[in-house]
């Protein structure tokens, strides 16, 4: 796309939010050299931060050295690096973090501090080519719905307790379903049939999930039910919460493009949700890959480089993580 | 002779103007079905919207709140149809009246709204298009974003979204208007009324809604 040979920056991306350490390689012409990552996969119950942190800690290395094998550099050849600095889970954002500017001081290099909720979004702008999307962010531990407006990504609407992605996988788990959670749940609702009652929780933009997860636990506890019937009611029910706020987001904002992002992209059933939506309201759905669906680093790394370009900069003694930075208190000064 | 009009189109509902029901002059609002809704789901969520915002519309003229007049609710076909209130939306006036005037009006503006916080109702969609001058008075409408609630967090978010459509459609008049809107506020909600402004105060401070950038701390 470039019209002039200039030299392409390079960028490696640290993303360790939570069970997925991942590094990505990214060049200022918008290309992913490398996207690796490792799984922390917990032996029992859900993820436990220091489990997590010490798993991501021991892997980081042969992690860096696979995304430099495939994108085919050597370390001196980048430029800056990029790290999820928040939200997150704070042990495994720390040991991100670590290697980060570990990383940047042997190599002296910049460090470039990125929001993990602008990353899910920056990295679906640029795989599926969508310029102003109004965005449904869908994982384990974010549910959000914006769109850019005066120098930010505002919030529309967004869980007042936990993720959508978290409440599929906590009753998964109760339900003994295999990891990760929420395809099973996904494939099993296929096979449903009776919609049953469960607690839709929409308060004005925002979304409650854990009712849901509390009622849809109780059913199965109680033995009336098919599995395959919870699992239908409880994808049917949540994602029309999903879909009503996003709606109601896209009409005030009358954006023309409707981005899906996040790990619970990958459901298809929420995918017919916004492809229905998009229709209604003339906006072009569009729905990030796989591979940069769930947290990645590749996304850390492309966000990088937007930052890097517009000027920020990170300085070590104010690269604290911060596991509570709200996406919408981050300047996004590279669509200002 | 005027027909049956399709007046405005949102995502929640359709608006209808029926110029002759039963001799009337009609609201009608229908709240249409959501193709990517399971069916029952669907039936079930416009059926209990539809009975909860003509409760609250109802409760609001108990607070002393002048309303639509309710003609028919029809639980399952989503459809209130309400009287069609004759009037200026208020956001279309603010401009064109004199000082006095506008202060004297957004005063009542605040009564009212202190009078649907002291009976526990939250409108949530307080801005002046869903507010009609009509004859003398102020009446309220759009209640479909509405809830019941007695909650300081609740108001606040109610008079946050009040003050933030004051800055961003009457920018020149803001100050002044809100400062005339608190006035009636508390002149009904007394004792009440400190919590539910500081709680106001609070959410712009905390910035969840909107308005970010002119937030002193942050990352930014």
């Amino acid at each position: 796309m470039k019209v002039e040979a200039i030299d392409q920056l390079i960028c490696l991306g640290i993303e360790s939010t939570a069970d997925n350490l991942g590094v990505g390689i990214a060049s200022s012409d918008g290309t992913i050299l490398a996207n690796e990552a490792s799984t922390y996969i917990p032996e029992e119950g859900g993820i436990h931060p220091r489990e997590a942190a010490r798993h991501h800690a021991a892997e980081i290395g042969n992690v860096l050295t696979a995304a430099l094998r495939k994108a085919g550099i050597e370390a001196r050849e980048i430029d800056f690096i990029a790290f999820s600095q928040g939200p997150g889970l704070g042990p495994c954002l720390r040991t991100g973090a670590t290697a980060a500017r570990a990383l940047a001081a042997f190599l002296g290099v910049p460090l470039v501090g990125v929001n993990h909720c602008v990353a899910h979004i920056e990295i679906g702008r640029l795989a599926t080519g969508a310029k102003d999307p109004l965005t449904l962010y869908v994982s384990g531990g974010n549910t959000i719905v914006s769109g850019f407006e005066a120098g930010r990504y505002r919030i529309f609407g967004e869980t007042l307790d936990i993720a959508v992605g978290n409440c599929l996988d906590t009753f998964a788990r109760e339900a003994g379903l295999p990891y990760p959670g929420g395809p099973a749940v996904e494939k099993l609702a296929l096979e449903g049939e009776t919609l049953i009652s469960l607690p839709y929780i929409v308060k004005g933009m925002d979304l409650s999930f854990s009712g849901l997860l509390t009622a849809a636990t109780q059913e199965l506890r109680s033995g009336r039910w098919r599995l395959e019937d919870i699992c239908f009611s409880l994808q049917e029910v949540s994602y029309a919460m999903l879909g009503e706020v996003t709606e109601r987001a896209l009409a005030h904002t009358k954006k023309g493009e409707l981005l899906l992002t996040g790990g619970v992209a990958a459901n298809k059933r929420l995918r017919s949700v916004i492809d229905s939506i998009a229709e209604e309201h003339g906006a072009t759905p569009k729905f990030v890959p796989h591979g940069y669906a769930t947290d990645n680093g590749a996304m850390i790394a492309w966000t990088g480089v937007l930052a890097y370009g517009s000027g920020v900069r990170t300085p070590i003694d104010s690269s604290y993580i911060d596991s509570r930075w709200r996406l919408d208190e981050v300047g996004v000064t590279w669509r200002s | 002779m005027e027909k049956l009009r399709l007046i405005a189109k949102g995502a929640e509902a359709d608006l209808w103007l029926d110029p002759e029901w039963n001799g009337r002059r009609v609201l009608i609002k229908r709240r249409g079905e959501k193709r990517y809704r399971h069916p029952d789901l669907d039936r079930a969520i416009r059926r209990s919207r539809t009975i909860h915002e003509a409760d609250i519309i109802h409760r609001a003229k108990g607070a002393g709140v002048p309303t639509p007049v309710l003609y028919q609710v029809d639980p399952s076909g989503a459809t209130i149809i309400m009287q069609y209130v004759e009037g200026d939306k208020v956001r279309d006036i603010v401009s064109s009246l004199g000082n006095d005037e506008r202060a004297e009006l957004f005063r009542l503006i605040g009564v009212q709204a202190g009078r649907l916080h002291r009976s526990g109702i939250i409108h949530g969609d307080m801005t002046t298009s869903n507010m009609i001058r009509s004859e003398g008075t102020v009446v309220f409408v759009d209640f479909g974003l509405g809830e019941l609630s007695s909650e300081a967090e609740k108001r606040g978010v109610d008079l946050h979204l009040m003050r933030r459509m004051l800055t961003s459609t009457h920018l020149e008049h803001a100050d002044e208007l809100f400062s005339a809107f608190e006035e009636g506020y508390r002149a009904v909600m007394v004792s009440d009324a400190e919590e539910a402004l500081s709680r106001m105060r609070e959410i712009e401070r905390r910035g969840r809604y909107v308005e970010r950038e002119n937030r002193v701390d942050g990352h930014g």
